[in-house]
């Protein structure tokens, strides 16, 4: 399959290791605001991510964490500096990087199959081959028996597990998850948290976590981004050293109290600095 | 939300103890009380008729009695008069407005999704709408003369403008995650706009439709103010003349229940048609 949105041609930049999948670097963000001013979103940031690699990345409210994760999606462009997937060069949206949401995406008008198997019919795949892959991963997240329901027949949980398969469907390079759970409540959030998991040792998919839940961040991550407040900088990378599979019995060890520590005091630090901010200055 | 509430009672509910119980804001009461409160307000309203004409304290002139109004009526269903009337009014009605949504659906759809179109069609939609249909006549009969077209010139002006903006907001309204999201999926905006936005809009687009058609009835009489020789709106003008008050209310009567009819007719097709809208 050629990925849409990407252009062929140069060398992986930068740190010249084979294993990076996704590489951001230098890429500025500025929006132009309702009175004509200048709001930079996000400010020379840079990252890395490995192949099969869980990254999440967390930051104090507004500090365009979710600009970042639609500028991989090519739904933004980048003002300044560039995004390298694979050795190619993000240039607009694409298959290759499927997307969930926090709020609910689902096409209502379609089935859990009918959205499951979007991505590969609009790719003009033949019809047993859609069927196929829909049937496999609406079985991977665990809802056989719903292929027929309708988004407004399931729960938000459901919904975001049909949510998570449909961009599975279209077998990406990258998942993007932009806080999928965050509209959740507390144990149907822990069972997803459970399940991504899972889904991420049968799939073997890169995936980039945005989250404001810190310990979602660490339960999920192998490595942590911690962001600065408006501008958005990358502030921190932490990495765990948490075995896997994890269970949720990682949340209670000495490692994963440690870095959380450290990134709740990096976060509250800047969220006092966003506020004394705009308390200050106009807006 | 409020549906859902409305259904969740108290199993055992105390019986109230004053008229107060009634009156908590947003509050559900016992469902017999609901009804019994239905059941007098019409029965009140039927029997102060009654009252007012059987007991002679209304001339006839200006309010039949009730069984004048259904003989009248069976007499216009006997002599063929009302079907006549009726159907000629549900055509041009219908005609008005489906020419309103054929050209109305699509306008607004664009307007609500590209700003460029909303740009070049705003300015002229946003003046005409609070024109007040009736002062169009003029001009109407100036440009197309006094026949059926005109009436149904008016119906479609009446609905076209406001149907346009309605549509535009629903387009409008289209989460733009879920258009986002079906690029990420792969899809090309002529896709994105096939198979996303446009059947995103169906159940907006459907409510809209129900609506207008309501609209569309109550330009009835404007259009038939002028040189009509058939309809509702001109059996209600033309009975006035004659002081056939017993008429006018069959008219209305008529007017009333086919409205109810379209509307209920458009809830049931939603359900049909979209059986996934949330609104179904």
């Amino acid at each position: 399959m050629v990925a849409q949105g990407l252009s062929p041609s140069p060398p992986v930049p930068g740190s010249g290791v084979a294993a990076v999948k996704l590489s951001v670097r230098g890429v500025t963000v500025t929006f132009r605001g309702r009175r004509g001013q200048e709001v930079t979103a996000l400010d020379r940031l840079s990252l890395d991510v490995a192949e099969r690699e869980i990254v999440s990345i967390v930051g104090p409210s507004g500090c365009g964490k979710s600009t970042l994760l639609r500028l991989v999606a090519g739904l933004v462009r980048p003002t300044e500096g560039e995004i390298w997937l694979d050795g190619r060069r993000v240039t607009g949206p694409g298959a290759d990087r499927g997307m969930v949401f926090q709020s609910y995406t689902l096409f209502p008008w379609l089935t859990v199959e009918g959205n499951v198997e979007f991505g590969p019919r609009i790719r003009g795949l033949p019809d047993a081959y859609c069927r196929e892959v829909a049937q496999r991963y609406i079985q991977m997240v665990g809802l056989a028996g719903f292929e027929r329901a309708y988004p407004k027949e399931l729960s938000g949980g459901m919904m975001q597990r049909v949510a998570i398969a449909r961009a599975l469907a279209n077998d990406p390079e990258l998942l993007l998850m932009d806080e999928p759970f965050g509209a959740l409540d507390a144990q149907t959030r822990a069972f997803m948290q459970e399940l991504l998991l899972d889904l991420w040792q049968k799939t073997a998919k890169t995936i980039l976590f945005v989250t404001h839940d810190i310990d979602e961040a660490l339960f999920l991550g192998d490595r942590v981004y911690v962001m600065t407040a408006r501008p958005g900088r990358i502030r921190e990378e932490l990495r765990l050293r948490l075995p896997r599979p994890r269970t949720w019995e990682v949340t209670t060890s000495e490692e994963f109290a440690a870095v959380k520590r450290r990134v709740l005091g990096i976060i509250r630090e800047e969220a006092a600095r966003a506020m004394g901010a705009s308390a200050g200055g106009p807006r | 939300m409020s549906l859902v509430r409305s259904r969740l009672r108290p199993a055992r509910s105390r019986p109230a103890r004053s008229l107060g119980e009634y009156l908590r804001p947003q509050e559900p009461i016992p469902r017999p009380a609901y009804l019994g409160i239905l059941l007098a307000s019409t029965l009140a309203l039927l029997g102060a008729w009654g009252v007012a004409t059987y007991g002679g304290l209304v001339q006839p002139l200006f309010l039949p009695s009730p069984s004048a109004i259904v003989r009248a009526g069976a007499e216009m269903v006997r002599d063929g008069s009302l079907l006549q009337h009726a159907s000629a009014s549900v055509s041009v009605i219908v005609t008005g407005w489906a020419l309103a949504v054929v050209v109305g659906v699509p306008v607004g759809i664009l307007m609500g999704t590209f700003k460029a179109v909303e740009a070049l069609v705003e300015p002229v939609v946003d003046f005409v709408r609070y024109l007040p249909v009736s002062a169009l006549i003029p001009l109407l009969i100036l440009y197309i003369g006094i026949g059926t077209a005109e009436k149904i010139a008016v119906i479609f002006i009446g609905t076209f403008f406001q149907l346009v903006l309605l549509v535009a907001d629903v387009a409008a309204h289209v989460p733009r995650e879920q258009l986002e999201v079906s690029y990420t999926l792969g899809a090309s905006r002529a896709q994105v706009l096939g198979r996303v936005l446009l059947p995103a809009t169906l159940p907006g687009v459907m409510d809209t439709l129900r609506i207008t058609m309501g609209w569309a009835w109550t330009y009835l009489v404007v259009a038939e103010l002028v040189s009509a020789d058939r309809g509702l709106g001109y059996l209600i003008l033309n009975s006035m003349r004659g002081l056939f008050t017993d008429r006018i209310f069959v008219g209305l009567v008529t007017i009333g229940v086919l409205g109810l009819g379209f509307d209920l007719g458009f809830k049931w097709l939603h359900r049909r048609l979209l059986p996934w809208s949330p609104k179904a």
